[in-house]
């Protein structure tokens, strides 16, 4: 398949079950709401190594707030539930309690609640109080700077993570700037992250390692510099991959954002350097949703 | 169908209790059904037919017309439907209610509200003492919902409420959330003599500041933004706190003698 001039591959991205919940943070002003979901978001880009994977779904207005003051929303993904609520409690404690005037809301309603401030309530010593307020409970905790508001439980849903594209381009700087097109264009839908640095990520892996101890080792077949010594996916003008990786609510909301990643690469044209687009999958060892890159262009798997 | 109406035809010399007269027993009833239900009234029984002209069928709509004082217990333990009260309400108007809503246009006698746990009550003349308290014999007083009234309040407005709103737009007696354990009272006139006394938890959030006994510490003035999802609950009543928005108090805490830590936040001008 072409598309302005830019290979599709017809494979698919392989995808896992995960869980799912989203924080509404709101602070004074838009920066500390930033300061704080930066913090609470950080160092949270893949599960294998930070437990949870999260990131800054949008900013939210005064209007869209529950408390009226500028926000931001944040979604947060784990493979099972214990870690999530470990993970947000944690998370919690240390970035937004500490964030001066940062106060935290639940983001999505579910039959599965889990703690948001309902444990933190106790660095209150007793001074803590909780309201009431139309079926909702929340937790006044006093600070130094006042007093850090927060509600006691947001909700669990069954979510989706690791779906994904590859840029390949014929040089570093092209393929980086794709996947910054492309992260602008899928940063405008809802119920997605993509939770590396920027959006992008630049080592992706296959399973399994020549040693005993790694269970995930870099992608060999698409690092351009093996292109001669390992069993390549690579045409020989390819010299840079990036992938985009997308964690959702729900297998529509991580195919539409794919789509639209991909339509606005594709919408540079081939003389942007970017020869193919291609995922990564893992011959159905990973997960069981396949997120077929021909299907999600033409509007069929959505 | 018509609202079911139950006007008064008598001059009751003693108080009748009403409390089956919701519209979760009504329900499904005919006019002569109802009319054949046993009221106690002081220490004998009436047919409530013998005091009520029963008319309508939509028990999900009751409504007491020409009521006065001497009808006790009206919505008692209610789960559904509303309840408009043309006239005044006894006391125990909506006691226990659980879901719902009752309007009372006039006034109430003692313990509106008492171990109420859900719905709306809206009163729009004055209410008596031990509004949203325990009953007799109970230690807790109201456990969920919501009381409006748009008058004044007697004594003991929420002794020992444990969860719920009470918004009051007039005057509050003395002895305002005594005992309290926790909710929300609001207060937009003045108040009687030891507000919050032996108070355990809660917050009355007060218009004026009334005069305190030594064990309720000033902790300052300050902007608390909880107040910004106190005030949108709100804005769903027909009620002057709707009307609310400054977010700057000064706040009380105590009772101290009780190692409370309820509070008084007194809205800034």
């Amino acid at each position: 398949m072409l598309l302005n001039g830019i290979q599709i591959d017809d494979t698919f991205a392989e995808a896992f079950n995960m869980r799912g919940t989203r924080v509404i943070i709101t602070a004074q002003n838009h920066k500390w709401a930033y300061h704080a979901a930066n913090a609470m978001t950080g160092f949270a880009t893949s599960v294998i190594g930070c437990g949870v994977e999260a990131g800054i779904e949008r900013e939210m207005t005064a209007e869209e707030t529950p408390d009226g003051r500028p926000g931001v929303s944040i979604l947060m993904f784990a493979m099972g539930s214990k870690v999530l609520m470990q993970q947000l409690e944690t998370r919690m404690g240390q970035c937004i309690l500490t964030c001066p005037t940062a106060a935290a809301f639940s983001g999505i309603k579910s039959e599965d609640m889990i703690s948001l401030g309902k444990h933190l309530r106790y660095f209150g010593d007793g001074f803590q109080t909780s309201k009431l307020i139309d079926g909702k409970r929340y937790w006044r905790i006093p600070v130094m700077d006042g007093e850090f508001l927060t509600e006691e439980t947001t909700g669990m849903v069954r979510a989706i993570g690791g779906g994904n594209f590859l840029i390949l381009a014929t040089s570093q700087p092209a393929a980086l700037a794709a996947a910054e097109t492309a992260i602008e264009a899928m940063k405008l839908l809802p119920n997605v992250i993509m939770p590396f640095p920027g959006g992008v990520v630049r080592s992706g892996s296959k399973v399994g390692s020549k040693y005993k101890t790694m269970f995930a080792s870099t992608n060999d077949a698409f690092c351009p510099t093996l292109k001669g010594v390992t069993n390549s996916e690579l045409s020989p003008e390819i010299e840079s991959v990036m992938e985009i990786v997308i964690d959702g609510l729900t297998f529509d909301d991580i195919a539409l954002s794919m789509k639209a990643g991909i339509e606005a690469i594709c919408a540079l044209g081939s003389s942007s350097g970017v020869k193919r687009i291609s995922a990564g999958n893992y011959g159905g060892k990973l997960g069981p949703h396949l997120f077929k890159l021909h299907d999600i262009l033409k509007g069929a798997a959505i | 169908m018509s609202a079911l109406t139950l006007t008064l035809k008598i001059v009751p010399q003693q108080n009748i209790n009403c409390d089956v007269l919701t519209p979760d027993n009504l329900a499904g009833k005919t006019a002569a059904e109802i009319g054949s239900i046993k009221l106690t009234a002081g220490t004998h029984a009436l047919l409530a037919a013998d005091i009520f002209d029963i008319s309508g069928n939509d028990a999900q709509q009751l409504c007491f017309k020409n009521a006065t004082a001497k009808l006790d217990y009206i919505g008692a333990s209610m789960t559904s439907g509303s309840i408009t009260i043309e006239g005044n309400a006894g006391a125990h108007l909506g006691s226990g209610m659980k879901n719902g809503s009752i309007h009372c246009k006039g006034n109430t006698a003692a313990f509106a509200a008492s171990g109420m746990r859900g719905g709306l009550l809206t009163i729009d003349g004055n209410t008596g003492d031990f509004l949203g308290a325990g009953s007799e014999g109970s230690r807790k007083g109201m456990l969920g919902g919501t009381v409006i009234v748009k008058g004044n309040a007697g004594d003991r407005v929420g002794d020992q409420m444990r969860r719920g709103l009470i918004l009051i737009e007039g005057n509050a007696g003395n002895y305002c959330g005594s005992r309290m354990i926790a909710g929300t009272i609001g207060v937009l006139g003045e108040l009687g003599a030891y507000t919050a006394f032996n108070m355990h938890r809660g917050t009355l959030l007060l218009k004026k500041q009334p005069q305190l006994h030594v064990t309720m510490q000033d902790c300052g003035t300050h902007t608390l933004p909880f107040l910004n999802l106190l005030f949108k609950s709100f804005s769903k009543y027909n009620t002057r706190f709707s009307a609310l928005n400054s977010l700057r108090v000064q706040r009380f805490v105590g009772d101290t003698a009780y190692s409370g830590n309820g509070e008084l936040l007194i809205l800034s001008t």
